[in-house]
């Protein structure tokens, strides 16, 4: 037999034995025993020794492409025996992805808190500054300063709680109003400001009355403000806060501190505006107050009627969120049920 | 206050149906409560003509009627109302019939007997017990004797009417009353307005000679009266009875009935005395003496205070002025001489007055707010005008008057260009001076200005912001423009401390826990818990209720009143925080300072019970985990450590920890005692609190880069027995203190106290981590620092290197 049969068969039988191997331990025996040193390709080119100086390149190119061709079964082979493993492996690590993932802690903001933030975020973009003030106050600055003296009949509208006859639960977070524009600078430029934070009044608390519950008054005080900005700005803010397809109307209403007084309705969440229980069928819901500041509020705080006007509004928290989520229970806010301050995550 | 729909129309042409008038009403001047027709929901109800009635045969106190309700045959119903009688009109519920509360009336048996219907009291189709004529209450009601058998009833007692019910702010008391009304309706549909002026026809003698008042016009700053004799008292017709109770007022007798429609109508309130009665021929509008007492019109016994308002005969008060009349010196039949009384009382008076009594009525209600002062005489004109006409009665000659303080008319100085620039709209003179007009207010206009003189039963208006809310509502606030301030920029921020305050709740959210808002006020005993520093309690001085009594000094207890709810509801893992305010007052000071604290409180586990794992129960080094988490968000610059505290009495003994930054007390941290759980009747919890204020008050850390060194850590494990109270602390900041210059970090990761090592002593087990930023650390430098180190340890701590 020639050596160029010899090597032939070798490859011949190289081949077979590569497809035979049956696992990665295989395939290396096989390599070791076709490619190895004591191998028979290696015996054969030390066969060429023999041969023909003209015979010699052409056989050993022969078996180099037999070696080559043998290297490339194995790895092929065992590239093939590696993926199989793998599948092996991949198919026993399987599992029910359907099966529930692992809890994570995670806490929420209240939803009252969500709503003021909301305010906040939408004035401080128009320019307002956030102020909070004290939460027990001065008679002074809750009411005489808000154009309610002393035996105002208005006062009855707000029972409040009373902690002297001078210092009492702030009935409203107005009081903040009077505190700035005794302290605002004009001539630095216009005062618009909103006053979130909690207010109390003395009422039994049942699902619709709480004797502590939240507001957020807003003051604009400049040269040249209208009641059409106040209009214009309180429908801002109803589309802010429900959405574009609200809108808002006003109607006359009393408040000491401010002249023209309104009241701010909104398209019925429930209807839409189309009549229903909710909204006694007007379509409506009213949803805040409003109005031109007060000259007197002005003077009493030091600052000219005669030069400098604006608007003020008290949104309260509580009942939009009621009115926007159905909650049907103001209690709801300050008990804290878990299974309640969950309800409102939803963010996207 | 209820205005009826056709007596508006009476004055006024107007084509709208009663909601839309109402809508309008509340879109222009005040809310409207509601719109009520008392036949609404009412089905074949007419009049029936009791023909006869006989006993029935089976029941003493049923009567079997044979009654005509228009039809060929009439219908026998069975009655049980103790004032049926044959001859009578009465009001018929026929069979299929629908009456008050949507019951059906169908054909029955009563007792045997068939009744085709139900014979009707004024209750049963709707009317409220409080307005039913006295005599009718406890049976059926009569009708006219002209009524025509087979009608249906409505129209007979005024029940297609609608009603208007104004919800009248403080301000606008001139709508209280039909006239008011009728002015602000004018300007809106910009109608003209006729109202009928009194003609009263006197004689008899001069009322000077009969009567005197004295007045004392403080108190009073109009007081007039007339005296009607020989009256006649009877029931009112039917349509002033149906004015009465169609606004909610029971009538009476014709005499009262007409003061109370005079109210109705001018918005004055008057009263009737029974004039035989009085002591003397003197009346005096003073204020009461100590220890004088009176019994209301309604029975009712008062003690008089010093600041009440009343009027007197020579002898006693005989009515509490502007709120009720005496009973001593009221209509009642017999009576022949009637003194009304037309006043104006001073508000305040009348205000406490009603509050110091409790009786707020009709009348109070109107002096509160103020009545036309303008129109005192008319009023009281026309109440004797139809006493005259209605009970017979002769009006003497004059009316006596103990004070007549009419005021001026307020006079306003107003610009269109102040209009337009507050309201933001392009109104022209003629539009504005138009509205102001048909208000029945006086305009001169001169260039620019307008001089309005407003009408005295305006007693709100008096400076040019009042006028511009006329001018507004009746232009109408739909048709301002909507628009948004312009002028100088403003630059809307949050200030750093509001900033941290977003930031600690947004800290603890992702932490796990959910944010809370709790009641501020809380009973005096959880106000005084968890307190951080001493302080007195702030009590409200007329506190709703016990719960809500006091200014709470701490926020963990209202977190636990939280937990108690839930647990109460089986919720069993909560996991809580609130930010929120804490009272503090100095002893001696009225006023508490306030302070923002924040506070958390975990109860049952964060980490709940899972398919791939079990619950894993709150501890303290949870809870401190996430204190320590929030602390270094909030980059405090500073230690932060944390030192027992066995002194709280709301606390654990041995789990409390106060937190300290750089050395400050900040809050604490730890279980609360196991009676304070009981006492909530909650599991164990973990709480913290700390004061916000003083973590806002810190110097912060700022954000840096830093080189992340390029060259490879050595670590070095080291563990150690150490005896019972050597603490952590004290072995990580030896460790720190010498541990060389190339200690990067020192991390605990075991404890063991268990039955390997020693009684007295445990084993601490840490990873020493060194690495040099700018080269690769020698082996031989590690080792030398970490023996360094093991010897110190050794020496200052007695550990024993295992
Ligand atoms: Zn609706």
């Amino acid at each position: 037999m020639s050596l160029k049969d010899k090597l032939s068969e070798l490859r011949q039988r190289g081949l077979a034995d590569i497809k035979k191997s049956s696992d990665l331990k295989d395939v290396n025996q096989v390599r070791v025993q076709l490619l190895g040193k004591k191998g028979p390709i290696t015996e054969v080119l030390r066969g060429m020794r023999d041969l023909d100086a003209e015979e010699r390149p052409k056989v050993g190119a022969f078996a180099n492409e037999i070696r080559d061709d043998l290297t490339a079964a194995l790895t092929q082979r065992k590239e093939e025996l590696e993926q199989a493993v793998l599948n092996a492996q991949l198919a026993k690590e399987t599992i029910d992805v359907t099966l529930p993932g692992t809890p994570v802690a995670k806490g929420e903001p209240h939803v009252i808190q969500q709503i003021v933030d909301q305010i906040e975020d939408l004035f401080l973009g128009m320019g307002y500054q956030v102020l909070s003030g004290p939460e027990v106050e001065e008679d002074k600055y809750n009411f005489e300063m808000m154009n309610l003296p002393k035996n105002h009949p208005a006062r009855d509208m707000q029972d409040t709680f009373y902690i002297t006859k001078e210092i009492l639960m702030r009935t409203q977070t107005s009081p903040m109003q009077a505190r700035t524009l005794e302290k605002h600078d004009f001539s630095k430029g216009p005062l618009k400001m909103i006053s979130p934070g909690v207010v109390y009044r003395r009422d039994t608390d049942d699902p619709t009355h709480s004797h502590q519950f939240h507001q957020v008054e807003g003051l604009v005080i400049d040269k040249h403000i209208t009641m059409a900005d106040l209009k214009g700005t309180l429908q801002v803010l109803a589309h802010e806060l429900f959405g574009d397809k609200f809108d808002v109307r006003l109607r006359p209403s009393y408040f000491p501190f401010t002249e023209p007084s309104v009241e701010a309705d909104i398209t019925c969440f429930n209807c839409g505006g189309k009549g229903c229980k909710v909204c006694k069928n007007t379509g409506w819901i009213e949803v805040l107050g409003a109005g031109m500041v007060h000259p007197n509020v002005l003077k009493m705080a030091g600052v000219d009627p005669d030069v400098y006007g604006g608007f003020a509004f008290g949104v309260g928290p509580d009942r939009f969120a009621m009115l926007k989520y159905g909650v049907d229970d103001i209690r709801n806010f300050y008990l804290n049920d878990v299974r309640f301050l969950t309800q409102f995550t939803k963010k996207g | 206050m209820k205005i009826s729909y056709n007596w508006i129309k009476e004055y006024l042409d107007l084509n709208v149906k009663p909601v839309d008038l109402a809508e309008k009403i509340e879109r222009t001047s005040v809310e409207v409560d509601g719109v009520t027709t008392p036949s609404d929901g009412l089905k074949k109800i007419v009049v029936g003509h009791v023909l006869s009635m006989e006993a029935h045969p089976d029941s003493d106190h049923l009567h079997i009627c044979q009654v005509d309700v228009g039809e060929d045959e009439p219908l026998q119903i069975v009655c049980g109302a103790p004032n049926v009688a044959a001859g009578q009109n009465v009001i018929v519920a026929l069979p299929g019939s629908r009456i008050a509360d949507n019951v059906k009336i169908k054909k029955s048996k009563m007792r045997g007997v068939p009744s085709a219907g139900m014979i009707c009291a004024l209750q049963e189709i709707g009317f409220s017990e409080d307005v039913v004529p006295k005599k009718y209450v406890d049976g059926i009601y009569v009708l006219p004797a002209d009524a025509t058998p087979g009608d249906a009833v409505y129209d007979y007692l005024g029940m297609n009417d609608s009603m208007i019910d104004l919800d009248v702010t403080p301000n606008r008391g001139d709508m209280l009353s039909l006239f008011g009304t009728l002015h602000d309706l004018a300007a809106i549909y910009d109608q003209p307005v006729k109202l009928d002026q009194p003609d009263v026809k006197e004689d008899g003698t001069a009322i000077a000679d009969q009567l005197a008042v004295h007045v004392d016009d403080q108190l009073s700053p109009q007081y007039r009266m007339r005296l009607v004799k020989n009256v006649k008292l009877a029931p009112s017709p039917m349509w002033l009875q149906i004015r009465l109770w169609n606004a909610g007022m029971r009538p009476i007798n014709n005499v009262v009935d007409i003061t109370n429609y005079i109210m109705m109508k001018y918005g004055q309130p008057l009263h009737a005395f029974d004039y035989d009665k009085f002591a003397g021929n003197d009346v005096y509008v003073r204020t009461a003496k100590a220890g004088e007492k009176l019994t209301t019109l309604d029975e009712n016994d008062h003690d008089l205070d010093e600041n009440d308002i009343v009027i007197a005969d020579d002898k006693a008060p005989i009515a509490l002025a502007g709120v009720m009349g005496g009973l001593s010196t009221s209509i009642q039949d017999g009576t022949t001489t009637v003194a009304i009384e037309s006043a104006v009382f001073e508000h305040d008076h009348i205000r406490k007055a009603a509050q110091r009594h409790n009786l707020h009525t009709d009348a109070s209600q109107r002096f509160e707010r103020g009545v036309n002062q303008a129109g005192v005489q008319d009023a009281l004109d026309a109440a004797a005008q139809m006493m005259n006409e209605l009970a017979d009665g002769e009006v003497q000659t004059g009316t006596v008057v103990g004070s007549q303080n009419i005021p001026e008319p307020a006079v306003i100085d107003i610009t269109l260009t102040h209009v337009n620039a507050i309201l933001g709209t392009e109104l022209t003179m003629d539009q504005v001076s138009h509205i102001l007009e048909s208000l029945g207010f006086k305009v001169v206009v001169n260039g620019d200005t307008l001089t309005v003189t407003v009408a005295v039963r305006r007693n709100d208006i008096h400076i040019p912001a009042d006028l511009l809310e006329e001018i507004a509502r009746i232009y109408g606030y739909d048709q301002l423009p909507a628009t948004l301030p312009t002028g100088r920029m403003t630059m809307g921020t949050l200030t750093d401390k509001q900033r941290l305050m977003r930031a600690t709740r947004h800290s603890l959210e992702g932490l796990g826990l959910n944010q809370a808002i709790s009641y501020a006020l809380t009973t005096e005993a959880k106000a005084q818990m968890f307190m951080m520093r001493a302080s007195e309690p702030t009590h409200l001085a007329w506190p709703m209720s016990v719960d809500h009594a006091v200014l709470r000094m701490n926020v963990v207890s209202g977190l636990l009143d939280d937990i108690a709810y839930n647990s109460a509801r089986k919720v069993k893992d909560v996991a809580l925080y609130e930010q929120g305010r804490v009272f503090y007052r100095e002893d001696g000071t009225d006023r508490p300072s306030e302070e923002e604290h924040i506070a958390g409180a975990i109860s049952g586990t964060l980490m709940p019970e899972a398919w791939n794992q079990a619950a894993k129960p709150v501890d303290f080094y949870q809870m401190k985990g996430i204190v320590a988490a929030y602390l270094k968000d909030m980059a405090v610059n500073g230690d932060v450590t944390y030192v027992p505290n066995a002194d709280m009495p709301e606390m654990h003994p041995g789990r409390t920890a106060d937190v300290l930054v750089h050395g400050h007390r900040i809050g604490f941290l730890g279980q609360i005692h196991p009676l304070v759980a009981k006492q909530f009747k909650i599991a164990a919890t973990y709480v913290f609190e700390l004061n916000l204020q003083a973590i806002i008050d810190m110097p912060k850390q700022k954000n840096q880069y830093d080189v992340i060194s390029r060259y490879p850590a050595i670590t070095r494990d080291i563990a150690m027995l150490v005896d019972d109270d050597v603490t952590n602390d004290q072995v990580v900041a030896l460790i720190e203190r010498r541990g060389g210059a190339f200690l990067q970090s020192v991390k605990l990761f075991d404890v063991y106290d268990g039955v390997k090592v020693p009684k007295g002593k445990k084993s601490l087990a840490y990873t020493l981590t060194y690495q040099d930023k700018h080269e690769t650390l020698v082996d031989d430098a590690v080792t030398q620092a970490f023996e360094k180190v093991s010897k110190r340890l050794e020496d200052d701590l007695g550990a024993q290197i295992r």
